[in-house]
């Protein structure tokens, strides 16, 4: 069992500075930092177990077809998949989304059909769903939100009807850090033979997740926001249907025959992995979940709640800052806030001065911003790595920004 | 932090140039969808060719706003000609600092509004 207390010194990152102060890293809801061990897993595969996967006959590619097929079947006990050919590899979280839009979606959805989407959405789940509906004259409906920003679940119950194919809805928000109420959400569906896909890219790194007992149809992530390589996407989907859907990408390794004219293709995962993968990440993407594993979700959950907790009384406690999200919704992890007369790049910006990297803009969901009526947010997001002191680094940061734009705490 | 000078904190507070002109000969809003800023420039040109004024309304973080208010000064009275060919180093200059990769679209906004307001204009014979 690793402990949090010290976990900081297990990431090779934080021994660098940032404009002459320690790096203080609230930049986790973008991409998180690697242990030593996922990088050494990633050079270890390179300088030892370098070749191409599935056809190779001699050891090298064998060792390196354990290592990628090891991952998968790690993943698949990670989220609780019924079996590791549920495991579904791809570059990213936005990619393995396509996937479902581009042959689920092809398969089956047609003219006045509905696709629903929460207007929590990163662009990742919204924008393949948009163009799906426009080329299948299909319809696209938004759940929207309470005043209290979470999903308006009352609202959503209209919205489904037998014309419902697919409801596509995060299982965090990355702006908001919400977190609706997926199994309800699911079960609601599902009574109306409406399919559910989630974007789990911000929960999966940060608390339990298990597909089977959310009983959702497809659940896509990233490696990179759980300690992982970048390059590396999942794709879950409940067996019989991945097995329904036609390939993806076309080419290479997905194919069983080739004739000159035709070709067969694989079963499921790997018709739907076509080319060379991105092998190495995929096998140091293991050492990630273990590391994750050997702290333990249900601290990092709890570790994240605290630090949000204090990140948002230090927050509330300046008249000036706005915090986007109250402390009794179900916002965790990620602490979007606005500074009255400051844009939120300026804010970045003054925070980067003094080694605190935070995120400001958009976040990917430009859509959910116009909703709320600001023009940008600022963002903090925690993870694991993340202590008291960073939040007090932060503070640090405000008094800054209130200094040098001349404003009265 | 030098970016955030006295100067540019001086201009984002009170922006020289601010406004509408009631007859522009060239216009142009620029948006930056990263981050939501926004210019919009109004320019009036004269016989010689010439900036003869200049107004801007828009939103958004110190870099763009304060970078437009210092580019409405330096352009007042500079050729069409020495107007397009201006540069990232330009504003640069007048911001009094080298602007960050990340924030080179803040900085630049205005200019790219200034450029593309009067590329029409500059082909004309």
């Amino acid at each position: 069992m690793k402990r949090l207390d010290d976990i900081k010194k297990e990431f090779p990152i934080f021994e660098r500075t940032i404009n002459g102060k320690p790096l203080v890293y609230l930049d986790n809801a973008s991409t998180t930092q690697k242990p030593r061990g996922v990088i050494s897993a990633l050079s270890d595969f390179y300088s030892l177990h370098n070749a191409n996967i599935h056809r190779g006959i001699h050891a090298l590619s064998e060792e390196a077809t354990e290592r990628y097929e090891q991952t998968r079947k790690t993943v698949a006990r990670f989220i609780n998949a019924e079996v590791p050919e549920e495991i579904v590899f791809t570059r990213n979280c936005t990619e393995s989304i396509n996937l479902v839009a581009r042959t689920w979606g092809e398969m089956h959805i047609g003219r006045g059909d509905e696709i629903i989407v929460s207007a929590l959405e990163h662009h990742a789940n919204l924008v393949p769903w948009q163009v799906l509906c426009m080329q299948k004259k299909a319809k696209l409906l938004v759940i929207p939100l309470t005043s209290e920003h979470e999903l308006d679940m009352a609202a959503y119950e209209k919205l489904l009807s037998k014309k419902t194919r697919m409801v596509c809805v995060t299982a965090q928000s990355n702006v908001l850090g919400v977190c609706p109420d997926l199994k309800d959400l699911i079960k609601k569906a599902h009574a109306r033979k409406a399919l559910v896909l989630v974007d789990g890219a911000q929960s999966v790194g940060h608390r339990r997740t298990n597909v089977q007992a959310l009983d959702c149809d497809f659940f896509a992530f990233s490696a990179h926001k759980m300690l992982g390589p970048t390059g590396v996407g999942v794709l879950f989907g409940k067996y019989e249907l991945l097995e329904d859907m036609p390939p993806f990408l076309v080419g290479g390794d997905m194919v069983t025959t080739v004739e000159q004219y035709r070709s067969f293709y694989r079963e499921v995962p790997w018709r739907f992995e076509a080319g060379t993968p991105n092998i190495a990440d995929v096998a140091a993407f293991r050492s990630a979940i273990e590391f994750l594993d050997e702290v333990g979700l249900d601290s990092i959950e709890a570790h994240d709640r605290e630090l949000w907790q204090a990140a948002f009384t230090m927050l509330a406690a300046n008249p000036r800052v706005r915090v986007l999200v109250s402390d009794a919704c179900s916002a965790t992890s990620v602490l979007p806030f606005v500074i009255e007369g400051v844009h939120p790049h300026d804010i970045a910006t003054i925070f980067d001065s003094e080694g605190v990297a935070i995120r400001s803009g958009l976040h990917c969901a430009e859509p959910l911003h116009r909703r709320l009526c600001v023009p940008a947010t600022a963002r903090m997001s925690f993870y694991l790595y993340n202590t008291f002191q960073d939040i007090e680094m932060a503070e640090k940061a405000l008094k800054k920004i209130f200094k040098i734009f001349s404003l009265t705490p | 932090m030098d970016i955030y000078s006295e100067t540019l904190l001086d201009h984002y507070n009170h922006p020289h140039h601010a406004g509408t002109l009631k007859r522009p000969d060239a216009r142009s809003v620029k948006h930056n969808p990263l981050c939501g800023d926004t210019v919009s420039v109004d320019i009036a040109v004269t016989k010689q060719r010439t900036i003869g004024d200049i107004a801007f309304t828009g939103m958004g973080c110190a870099l763009s706003q304060a970078g437009m208010s210092l580019l409405s000064d330096h352009s007042m009275g500079k050729t069409l000609d020495e107007c397009v060919k201006m540069t990232s180093d330009t504003m640069d200059s007048l911001l009094g600092a080298r602007v960050s990769p990340g924030r080179r679209s803040c900085a630049d906004l205005g200019l790219t509004a200034v450029k593309d307001a009067l590329i029409d204009l500059h082909q004309l014979p």
